[in-house]
């Protein structure tokens, strides 16, 4: 059986990548985009074990679980943030949470 | 002790530092006024034991250098910070210290129970030691530091009291008209420096001196020279037209009044001439203008005296009379008799004051004379003393005061012409009069003021009589330096020959001392004398016995009589003609408009300007997450497109 080329992984995670930044732009919900972030990182971390694995070397993986310590953490603090907003603003529109303006 | 004179200097700034910073902690009064006084008196001690090792030397070893450090050394102005200890310099110094440990042991007395006691030693003590550095400095740039710090002791002891009124306004007016007064003096006497220094290369009066003595420069540079240094010198001892803030400088506590517009400051300006003989020695004309000057404001002072109804006024005026004496002395060439009267002086005048603030004292801070009278049997002291001091000024034969005024008259006689020595005698005769018209108002007739005790007068504390004593005894024997040719032989004048090698160049160019006879001599000291006796003897009959002939001459003369109790309007044509233009100018243009319109409005302007740009800038900050992370995209897009493109 023949490997899969890597040309597929790379396209997969660019796809994955591009859902990932559309939903952080567009859409309004404090926590779809906040989910919209993870994966985006979760599609770098597949570029990373992809590389590594192809390339023969392990840094790649050595980095993944780098990322995913840090994303665990950001995800308990902004979803700590993100209750605080909602208990002020009753609201996790991000549209309506723009107090950082002129 | 000529190496240790710096010490005369560093005593009382300690005493400046120890009583300004610590002394508000100190409870006990004595000990902050012990402080003080004993600063100067050491510095006294000092300046006597360095006047007794120069006495020692042959005479052309007696002017000695004693340099500390380099203070400035900037391309060719190379100015070292160094004393010049010599004759004119001991002789200014024993003055200082002398009449001023006096005056400061008076303090104690005078300043008792006054909240700001301490401050009132440590101003004393920064007095003392400016003065010093005036004196002592072998250079215009020391003298000049000295110059300004005096300038800066009497703005701040004039204005003592600055909570206190004084006439139409506030002492602290009193203080900025005369340190104002004094700043345009002092413009003279910079631009004199510059000259100087221009013409000499050099600020060092050894080199400046002995260059000058020699130079081929021209007549009309040392006469602009002299002339700038004269507008410095009217400035600090209250000459014609500078004098107007003298009387002001009276709302300050009168020890201040006695030592500092007096005794000792107001004869910077005396000193400074004297010091520079040989620049005016070589500027003819200004010695002219000088001698004239001198002669008006001693005039013009004295015939003010003559009606002020203040008692402290009435010094005040004498004191410019006096000044202006002295002025006309150095005018005329005669720079050791000036000298000679700047010490006697010193003696009778603090003595004048000193024996008036002890009168104020006693008489619960009243200093009109119309509202005294008949104080001598309370103020048994003062009177005597007071007396002394009056028959001194006044030029009674034998005191102090004779012998300094009749060297002059004969000095101005000889080398100034009969038409000068007739108006000095008759000024000496208004200063007879009107010193006797204020001890007569003071100490004689009938008691003007409420019977009751509360308005008892009493005498002063020793504190405070002591130094009258003292000073009286000078007043007395000061003079016996200085007795003339005729008393004490060829070398009877003991300060001439002392002072002489001092004034050696300017004499050499001079060529005064007209020839006068010794009957001549004679003539003129009878004729000073009975002038100024019988000044004495029209003002204590009328003053004391018929009091009605004065309210008769003064309403016959109703104009002149207003004109001479307003000091001849110069302070309200000053106000006219300089003070109220430059107030206008510089509020309706200056402020109104320069300020205002254009400072302000470049200031403001810019501020809009920016206000008006980020109004529109700041639209991009939504405060919207997304337009952000939509825009940074935007970037990383576009960067990446670049990189892209340039491979």
């Amino acid at each position: 059986m023949t490997a899969i080329p890597m040309e597929y992984y790379l396209i997969l995670s660019a796809f994955l990548f591009s859902v990932g930044v559309a939903g952080v732009l567009i859409r309004k919900n404090a926590i779809v985009v906040f989910m919209c972030i993870e994966l985006m990182l979760n599609s770098a971390n597949l570029t990373f074990v992809t590389f590594s694995s192809y390339l023969g070397n392990s840094i790649g993986q050595i980095f993944v679980f780098f990322v995913m310590t840090v994303a665990a953490a950001e995800a308990a603090v902004g979803l700590a943030i993100i209750i605080a907003v909602f208990r002020n603003k009753k609201t996790v529109n991000i549209d309506e949470i723009n107090i950082f303006k002129w | 002790m000529i190496n240790l004179i710096y010490l005369t200097v560093l005593f009382p700034f300690a005493g400046f530092l120890i009583n300004g910073l610590v002394g508000s902690k100190i409870k006990n009064e004595k000990i902050v006024g012990m402080i003080g006084s004993s600063a100067v008196g050491i510095s006294f001690l000092i300046v006597l034991g360095a006047l007794i090792q120069t006495l020692r030397l042959p005479v052309e070893n007696r002017s000695n250098t004693v340099e500390l450090f380099t203070w400035l050394n900037t391309g060719g102005l190379n100015i070292k910070f160094s004393y010049l200890v010599d004759q004119l310099s001991l002789t200014m110094s024993l003055i200082v210290t002398g009449v001023g440990f006096l005056i400061h042991i008076y303090s104690i007395g005078y300043m008792r129970g006054d909240e700001g006691f301490w401050r009132f030693f440590a101003y004393m003590n920064l007095f003392i030691f400016a003065m010093m550095n005036l004196i002592l400095g072998d250079n215009f740039v020391v003298l000049f530091l000295g110059w300004e710090g005096v300038g800066l002791c009497s703005y701040l002891l004039i204005g003592f009291w600055y909570d206190r009124k004084f006439e139409n306004g506030t002492t602290a007016q009193a203080a900025k008209k005369a340190f104002v007064v004094n700043r345009i003096g002092d413009f003279g006497f910079l631009l004199g420096m510059f000259l100087i220094y221009m013409t000499f290369d050099s600020l060092n009066f050894k080199e400046v001196f002995a260059r000058a003595a020699v130079s081929p420069v021209s007549e009309s540079t040392f006469c602009l020279i002299a002339l700038f240094l004269f507008i410095g010198a009217t400035g600090k001892s209250a000459q014609i037209p500078l004098f107007v803030w003298l009387p002001d400088a009276m709302a300050g506590p009168t020890p201040v009044s006695a030592l500092i517009h007096a005794a000792t400051m107001v004869t910077a300006g005396v000193y400074m001439v004297s010091r520079a003989s040989i620049i005016f020695a070589l500027a003819p004309a200004v010695m002219t203008i000088i001698a004239v000057t001198g002669l008006l404001t001693a005039v013009m002072a004295a015939t003010v005296g003559l009606v002020q109804n203040d008692i402290k006024k009435v010094l005040a005026y004498s004191t410019i009379s006096q000044l202006g004496y002295m002025f006309l002395a150095a005018g005329v060439g005669a720079f050791s008799a000036s000298i000679f009267h700047l010490m006697t002086h010193a003696f009778f005048k603090a003595l004048l004051f000193l024996g008036a603030g002890s009168v104020i004292h006693g008489m619960h801070e009243e200093q009109d004379i119309r509202k005294y009278g008949g104080l001598r049997k309370y103020l048994p002291k003062t009177y005597l003393t007071f007396l002394i001091a009056a028959l001194a000024i006044s030029g009674v034969p034998g005191l102090s005061g004779f012998f300094s005024k009749d060297e002059i008259l004969w000095n101005v006689f000889a080398n100034g012409g009969f038409v000068f020595w007739l108006i000095g005698v008759l000024t000496a005769m208004l200063t007879a009069f009107y010193m006797f018209r204020l001890v007569s108002l003071t100490f004689y007739g009938k008691e003007r003021f409420p019977a009751d005790d509360r308005h008892r007068p009493h005498e002063s504390s020793y504190w405070m009589t002591l130094p009258l004593m003292v000073l009286a005894f000078f007043s007395v024997f000061g003079g016996y330096l200085g007795l003339p040719k005729i008393l004490g032989g060829e070398h009877g004048n003991l300060l001439e020959n002392w002072l002489e090698p001092i004034y050696m160049p300017a004499m050499n160019k001079l060529e005064v001392y007209g020839t006068h006879t010794r009957v001549e001599e004679i003539l003129l000291m009878a004729a000073s004398a009975a002038a100024a006796l019988s000044a004495i003897y029209f003002a204590l009959h009328i003053y004391t016995r018929k009091p009605d002939i004065a309210v008769k001459v003064s309403s016959r003369f109703k104009v002149l009589y207003n004109i001479l109790l307003n000091k001849y309007f110069v302070d309200e044509i000053y106000e006219a003609a300089i003070v109220n233009p430059v107030q206008k100018g510089s509020e309706r243009f200056l402020w109104k408009f320069f300020d205002m319109k254009i400072i302000d409005g470049a200031v403001n302007g810019i501020a809009a300007l920016i206000d008006k740009l980020s109004g529109v800038i700041k639209k991009v900050q939504t405060g919207l997450t997304q337009s952000y992370a939509l825009i940074m995209m935007a970037g990383i897009a576009l960067v990446l497109l670049w990189l892209i493109l340039s491979i």
